[in-house]
């Protein structure tokens, strides 16, 4: 591997570490709510959190473009309080990855808080749980595993983020230059040697990563079902 | 004194109920399904919010006007029907959930009385996953003590067990009505259980109190629910007043007379209670001489009810204070010409002990 791809390597896991932060910080909430709430805007927020699912990544790079650029809503807020701007910057990037990344988090856990009977959060309010005190002792344990497919899909969704990234961030090294704009750019200039290590790589560890997730999952399906 | 007043509607049910419930022993909320009975229980605790409603248990307001006290702040223990124990805690994590958020000041029990009242001494280090549906249950009424609740609520806890765990449950509940100075609010539709454990009765039926009071005082309106019923009968409080060791019988006086019965070794003044079914009565116009029953006591005819089966009736016969009920077939009821008023001997074949 060159420096290039090194530092590229570091931007993608930086990138995806912070971007499993902050959605973990942001979609837990969200995702509870979703689980718990009978108000009829659920449905518009559970299609909004989906959106990125069905929507091409350059649709979602270009309005963040239009809306982060010097001419647009964010962007021009952002110059008028003296702030760097985040088109082509690592923490555009962020953003744009929390959004595209956002059902990958929202959506396991969502359905992990609404396996969890209502009957043990009330049971836990009778034992003098405040509802907070009930989300942390009662309702995440038991979502555990939604969890761990969260944070998994949400870092790897991530790392083989493209479209988006290309769009909003560009290609600057050490900056914006990811994994698999590195392989793109390998490959466009025919260096196939190197898009080969690049892409095998990529290949192999989130097959890994994977791979783990679901052994855990199974064994502990398993471990449940044997001792019912 | 408990004060529970709560209206509430839930599309075409409405609940509205208006309650003074004892402070002390076990009031059971008894009704059909659909009757309001774990609707007013989760207004107890606190898990439903009546639109308009008082609530006030041991001097504490737990809901007035303005006025609303959530769960977690009320002194309540809930026991559930199915069984609610957390499943990533162990039986000791789960005894403890409840335990580590009572403030020291408010607790009155400790946890290893809990643990002998319940008996679940050897189940603490087991998970719930792996214990029986019995066992779960006395696991979850001993979490719901330990937060040494003002007020202890059961939503049909034997609902889901199957008879044989029933039998090792119902003993148990039994010995904790006795043990605990706290109001029990139990919820059941079965009449066994009603009768064995209620000190005080609440009917319920489409959300309203049909009637409500001390179980014995009860008991003469209760043909239009509980004798509805194979199990019919009535409980009655009684006196150990004599024992006769050469045959191993044993008198027990209640209000209205006195019953032989195999004696169970309750020493002589200690209280009993005892149910008489309305199968094990019949009736005569005249005390039989050369029976082998051994209780005939003289009553007065109260009324006769219609029976589950239209060859049967119900007779409820006032003896004393007390009431008694005997199961007879219509026909029987035709030939002795029994009328309100009448007086009547009542022949009681058996009684079962209830505690």
């Amino acid at each position: 591997m060159t420096a290039g791809d090194l530092q590229a390597l570091s931007v993608t896991l930086r990138l995806a570490a912070v971007t499993t932060a902050l959605l973990l910080l942001l979609g837990t909430p969200l995702a509870w709510w979703l689980a718990r709430t009978r108000s009829r805007a659920a449905a518009w927020v559970d299609s909004a959190v989906a959106l990125p699912l069905v929507l091409p990544p350059t649709v979602l790079g270009f309005y963040l473009l239009v809306w982060l650029g010097p001419q647009g809503a964010v962007g021009a807020a952002l110059a008028a309080l003296g702030l760097p701007a985040l088109v082509f910057s690592f923490w555009g990037l962020v953003l744009a990855s929390v959004i595209s990344s956002l059902p990958f988090m929202v959506q396991p856990l969502r359905d992990a808080f609404a396996a969890v009977a209502p009957r043990l959060t009330e049971a836990a309010a009778t034992l003098r749980a405040s509802p907070l005190d009930v989300f942390f002792s009662v309702a995440v344990p038991l979502a555990r595993r939604g969890f761990l497919s969260a944070i998994t899909l949400t870092f790897a969704h991530t790392v083989g983020e493209f479209g988006v990234v290309l769009m909003v961030g560009g290609n600057i090294p050490g900056t914006t230059r990811v994994l698999s704009i590195a392989i793109y750019d390998h490959a466009e200039s025919f260096n196939h040697g190197a898009a080969h290590t690049l892409a095998g790589g990529l290949v192999l560890t989130s097959f890994a990563a994977l791979l783990v997730l679901n052994l855990t999952q199974r064994r502990r399906a398993a471990d449940s079902a044997s001792s019912a | 004194m408990i004060e529970a007043r709560f209206a509430l509607t839930q599309g075409s049910f409405a609940l509205d109920v208006d309650l003074q419930l004892p402070a002390s022993g076990v009031t059971v909320l008894f009704g059909p399904s659909g009757c309001g009975k774990t609707t007013l229980l989760r207004c107890l605790a606190g898990l439903q919010r009546p639109s308009q409603g008082r609530l006030v248990v041991a001097g504490q307001v737990w809901q007035d006007d303005g006025v609303f006290v959530p769960t977690h702040r009320r002194a309540v223990g809930l026991v559930f029907q199915e069984a609610s124990l957390f499943p990533h805690l162990t039986v000791q994590g789960n005894l403890d959930y409840g335990l580590r958020r009572t403030p020291v000041a408010d607790r009155r029990m400790a946890l290893t009385e809990v643990v002998a009242l319940l008996d679940i001494g050897g189940l603490l280090q087991r998970r719930p996953e792996n214990l029986s549906g019995g066992e779960r249950q006395r696991v979850a009424i001993a979490r719901a003590l330990a937060v040494s609740p003002q007020l202890l609520l059961m939503d049909e806890p034997l609902a889901a067990l199957d008879a044989r765990r029933k039998a090792e449950v119902l003993p148990v509940l039994e010995r904790l009505a006795g043990a605990l100075s706290i109001p029990i609010v139990y919820i059941t539709h079965a009449v066994a259980e009603a009768t064995r454990l209620a000190d005080h009765l609440v009917l319920l039926n489409a959300g309203r109190v049909q009637a409500q009071g001390p179980l014995q005082a009860i008991s003469a309106q209760l043909d239009g629910v509980l004798a509805h019923d194979e199990d019919a009968g009535v409980v009655l409080a009684c006196t150990v007043a004599q024992r006769d060791s050469a045959w191993q019988l044993a008198r027990l006086d209640f209000a209205g007379g006195g019953l032989w019965t195999r004696d169970a070794g309750h020493a002589v003044g200690q209280r009993v209670r005892v149910r008489v079914a309305a199968r094990d009565v019949s009736l005569a116009l005249a005390e039989l001489p050369g029976t082998s029953i051994s209780n005939q006591l003289p009553g007065v005819l109260e009324r006769i009810a219609p029976d589950v089966q239209p060859s049967q009736a119900l007779a409820l016969v006032r003896v004393g204070e007390s009431l008694l009920m005997a199961r007879l077939t219509r026909r029987s009821a035709d030939r002795l010409q029994l009328q309100p008023g009448l007086p009547v001997w009542v022949q009681v074949k058996s009684v079962a002990l209830l505690s």
